[in-house]
């Protein structure tokens, strides 16, 4: 079933259900529900790493050396967990600035130059043109492979064939329609392409899936899974020597390390990647999820490399197929005809993906970066006059991307044979991480400058250039081979593979060490040998501080000047369309609460800025600072000015902090004066429950005085005896009044802390037994037992006596108050503790209600109700007692449950050696 | 808010451990003959390490806090 015209209907029906999905995307954009806004999405739409490279070469490198493709998936893995503290601010940046692409994003950096975001343009299209040609060749190549279904035969062995026979030719205008299609039907003010991220999404699944399934077939299907695999390939001495691929000498792991360093800048600035990372990206958030979920791709697409590579050289012993071609020709071999078809769609969506996107982001780059500011600078074309840019815009990019495809179908045809699969990706890898010291210097280092950033990149593209570009051509037969071998002119110190004698380097890492010491040390060295201008001082700023402002930030504070509004808003319009344009308008106003920004004559600072924005959207923001420059009336800024601006600026922000800490600390004053006021509003209800409280238990006795007196008053010739009663009565009455009113006196004393107090070394022993003494009365009275448990001798505590006494004497009388006449007992135990004396009076009465318990000690509460109940007392020895013990450092406490007794214990601690001596 | 929070610092470790795991001497103690489960040893830590490295992310970037 593998005729030609099956496989190319196959290949058209999948690019045209491509565009379906693109549309669909497209026109849900346009009914504003994206379905691209989402971190599943996103994560796959960066697998646009995995290029027909991964798909077919990642097996053809494995069957060489090994391990030697896992570093271009580990070193992204290792570079996206740097991505949170990177990432993040590349993002913000690119999104406050409108960035279009990574031309811009660097130009804009360094004072929106112009010819920094040329050179930039240059380096990626001459770094990226051998990498496109890959693709074609890939997709050419598995197309010719399966074209000779049932026959094996690699497509070198075919010979040339004429331009308008040639698979790759048709490609790559196929597929240079089918991107123009995609990237350029409209002009997008915000530069997103939705419907082709949606594709790419797509096509991710479609070359996992298919990876995996003919990895899954070659593990088990051909072979008994991967045991089976490695214990035969073990046995081949060829393919033993692979399992163990370092050769144990520390020298040959450093190829290794630089290819990791490699991918991990490759993974930030190829263009591609940024594009869809950075230009593409809906939400910041996005990013979360992608952190993990785009490295697990990663790993799943890598899992059956060595499979099948092993397979492969297994199943092809004698040689004569190319490795690269392993994942399409085992099924082939096999006689697996839709297997093999699903592989080479496979590689048709990891190709076609990286070129659509590629040449997108590159062409961009042409239009905004390396024509329009030419052309806007021309101006015997005066473009300023022309009422309607954006068909130009179109015209440049649609332009870029045809003349992309061919350039590299140029390459593909004069150069490339010479190399295989990975070594192209490489050299592509190479040259885009020249961009990393300028990129990341810019956003983490204050003082790179323009000048910096040029030398640095031209230093480095120049090593590129002849450490691995010009090796290139002379290995395609462009340059004599002596050149390798003998150094330009015979001079063995300028070899462009051995650079200074520095030789026995595999060429990449050779190139990159030449390449990043040129680079790093130019952009350093050059950077600090002029302080940064104005302008490039307040993009710094922008770009190193994105993070610590506010959104929106310092544009307008940096400007100076107005220009009349409606050139600005033609400007805006000629760029954007007059609808578009419009709507950037009623935008702003909308923000600024401006009823018609256009009716005002002349534009303040701020809108100057936000149209400089809008239009940096589309022709990147060196074309727009050139563009506005031409009708706005912008007074220079002298660098000092800018720098007092930024003094200014970060002033304001240390103030804010200073601001936010304020307020913080205001409020947390403001919270502990709530609970101050609830305490105080508290102890106010304690304060009248107390004098509420106290009149109520003066004028019991008060009352029954008041009662009997009368009676006396009125009945004089009441009998002796009678009398004498009542007398007592009186007489008892009052002087329980007045030890009320000296308990009051004493709490209110303690409470306000004006209670004075004799301390003196006490025998608490002593003081147990004097009070016994003092009591034995009242014992005697009830006919209650007490028993005493007193050790012979205790050490001393300090306190109070009187005070200790009445603690005691407290807790003694309370005890045989409550027990039953007749029956009571009481028992009294001292005993010493650790640094503590423990007192425990145990009695034999009704016990009290654990509710009770904690209540008993609060000012005029005793256990029981207080109503019906006869009282017993005032209610205040438990609480003056727990106060004198807590004033000494000690605890007061009952144990207690109902019908079972009572248990009062109080400690205090021991007197310090110091307070003995 | 700079770039380095908690999270980010987090994450800046695993990148370190990740340069530690893939390199030179860790590699060279695996780089020998041998298998687990079938699988060349070298081979089985290179995936079995990542696949760590990517769930110890994942655990840094979900959990909530």
């Amino acid at each position: 079933m593998l005729q030609g015209w099956v496989i190319v209907l196959t290949s058209f029906a999948y690019l045209g259900l491509l565009f379906a999905v693109a549309y669909y995307a497209d026109r849900r954009a346009d009914a504003g529900r994206s379905v691209i806004d989402s971190p599943y999405i996103y994560s796959l739409s960066l697998a646009v790493y995995a290029t027909a490279w991964t798909f077919y070469g990642s097996v053809g490198r494995a069957a060489v050396d090994g391990v030697g493709f896992l570093p271009i998936y580990i070193g992204p893995t290792l570079m996206i967990a740097l991505w949170w503290v990177v990432m993040r601010k590349i993002l913000r940046i690119s999104k406050q600035h409108r960035i279009t692409s990574l031309a811009d994003f660097i130009a804009s950096r360094y004072g929106k130059s112009a010819l920094l975001g040329g050179v930039v343009t240059v380096i990626a299209v001459i770094g990226i043109l051998p990498y496109i040609s890959l693709q074609l060749k890939a997709v050419s190549n598995s197309f010719t492979i399966v074209l000779q279904y049932p026959e094996i035969v690699m497509p070198a062995k075919l010979g040339a064939v004429p331009l308008l026979q040639d698979t790759a030719f048709w490609v790559a205008l196929i597929l240079a329609a089918f991107t123009i299609l995609f990237g350029t039907r409209h002009l997008d003010a915000a530069e997103h392409h939705e419907g082709m991220v949606a594709a790419i999404a797509f096509e991710s699944l479609v070359k996992l899936v298919a990876f995996i399934a003919v990895g899954a077939w070659v593990s088990w299907g051909i072979y008994n899974g991967w045991g089976d695999l490695f214990a035969r390939s073990a046995a081949e001495p060829k393919l033993a020597a692979m399992l163990t691929p370092f050769d144990g000498v520390a020298g040959s792991y450093s190829g290794w390390v630089w290819l990791t360093i490699l991918s991990m800048l490759a993974i930030m600035f190829l263009p591609r990647q940024f594009q869809v990372t950075v230009i593409e990206n809906k939400d910041e958030k996005h990013l979360n999820k992608a952190i993990w979920l785009f490295p697990l791709y990663m790993l799943a697409i890598n899992l059956f490399v060595l499979p099948i590579a092993f397979g492969g050289l297994l199943h092809f012993p004698e040689g004569g197929v190319d490795a690269d071609t392993f994942v399409l020709t085992l099924p082939m071999a096999e006689k697996q005809e839709l297997l093999a078809l699903a592989v080479f769609i496979g590689g048709l969506s990891a190709a076609t993906g990286m070129v659509i996107v590629e040449t997108i982001a590159l062409s961009t780059m042409i239009c905004n970066d390396l024509v329009m500011p030419v052309l806007l600078r021309l101006r015997a074309l005066r473009l300023n006059e022309q009422p309607d840019l954006s068909g130009l815009l179109l015209g440049i990019r649609r332009g870029a991307i045809v003349f992309l495809l061919l350039l590299g179908y140029l390459y593909f045809r004069l150069a490339g044979e010479a190399y295989a699969l990975v070594s192209i990706g490489l050299i592509s890898f190479a040259a885009v991480a020249q961009f990393a010291p300028a990129a990341l210097g810019g956003i983490f280092w204050m003082g790179g400058t323009r000048l910096g950033a040029l030398a640095g990149l031209g230093a480095g593209f120049a090593v590129w250039f002849y450490t691995l570009l010009l090796p290139a051509f002379a290995r395609s037969g462009w340059l004599p081979l002596g050149l390798l071998e003998n150094g330009p002119f015979g001079i063995e110190l300028l070899k462009p593979l051995a650079l200074f004698g520095v030789g026995g380097l595999d060429n990449i890492t050779h190139a990159m060490i030449w390449s990043m010491t040129a680079n790093i040390g130019a952009y350093v060295g050059v950077s600090l040998l002029r302080a940064p201008g104005a302008e490039e001082t307040r993009q710094a700023s922008l770009f190193v501080d994105v993070l610590r402002r506010p959104a929106e930030p310092g544009g307008p504070r940096f400007w100076r000047g107005t220009a009349p509004t409606p050139e600005l808003f033609n400007l805006l319009a000629r760029f954007v369309g007059l609808a578009n344009a419009a709507e950037a308008f009623a935008d702003y106003a909308r923000r600024h609460g401006q009823e018609k920004p256009e009716a005002h004559p002349e534009a303040d600072a701020e809108l100057v800025h936000h149209v400089e924005t809008q239009l940096a959207g589309v022709i990147g923001a060196a074309s727009a600072h050139i563009m506005v420059a031409s009708v706005v009336k912008e007074e220079a800024l002298s660098l000092e000015e800018v720098r007092a601006m930024l003094d200014e600026a970060s002033q304001i922000i240390v103030y804010s902090h200073r601001l936010e800490q304020k307020s913080q600390e205001l409020e947390r004053a403001t919270q502990e004066l709530r609970a101050a006021n609830e305490r105080l509003t508290e102890l106010d209800r304690l304060k009248d429950d107390f004098v509420s409280t106290v009149s109520h238990e003066l004028r019991t006795p008060l009352t029954s005085i008041r009662a009997f007196s009368e009676i006396l008053h009125d009945n004089p010739e009441l009998a002796v005896a009678e009398r004498t009663r009542f007398l007592n009565i009186v007489i008892k009455e009052t002087e329980r009044l007045t030890r009320l009113i000296n308990q009051i006196l004493d709490v209110s004393k303690l409470e306000s802390g004006r209670a004075e107090w004799h301390e003196s070394l006490i025998d608490l022993r002593e003081v147990i037994e004097d009070t016994i003494a003092a009591t034995s009365q009242l014992f005697k009275e009830r006919d209650a037992r007490l028993v005493r448990r007193l050790p012979a001798e205790v050490p001393k505590v300090v306190a109070d006596l009187d005070r200790i006494v009445q603690v005691v004497l407290n807790l003694l009388s309370n005890a045989v108050k409550f027990v039953e006449p007749g029956r009571g007992l009481v028992e009294v135990t001292l005993t010493e503790e650790r640094g503590f004396l423990r007192v425990d009076v145990r009695d034999n009465g009704p016990g009290i209600h654990p509710a009770d318990q904690d209540v008993i000690f609060d000012k005029f509460r005793q256990a029981g109700d207080t109503l019906t109940g006869k009282p017993q007392g005032s209610g205040l020895g438990l609480h003056i007692s727990r106060r004198i013990v807590e004033h000494y450092g000690g605890r007061m406490w009952v144990s207690s449950r109902a019908g079972e007794g009572a248990c009062f214990s109080f400690t205090l601690p021991l007197a310090r050696e110091a307070a003995l001596a | 808010m700079g770039e380095f929070d908690v999270r980010g610092q987090r994450l800046a470790a695993l990148c370190l451990l990740g340069l530690l795991l893939f390199n030179y001497p860790l590699l060279a103690v695996f780089n020998v003959q041998g298998a687990l489960f079938g699988v060349p040893v070298l081979y089985a830590y290179f995936f079995l390490a990542w696949a760590l490295l990517i769930a110890l992310m994942a655990l840094v970037i979900e959990r909530r806090g």
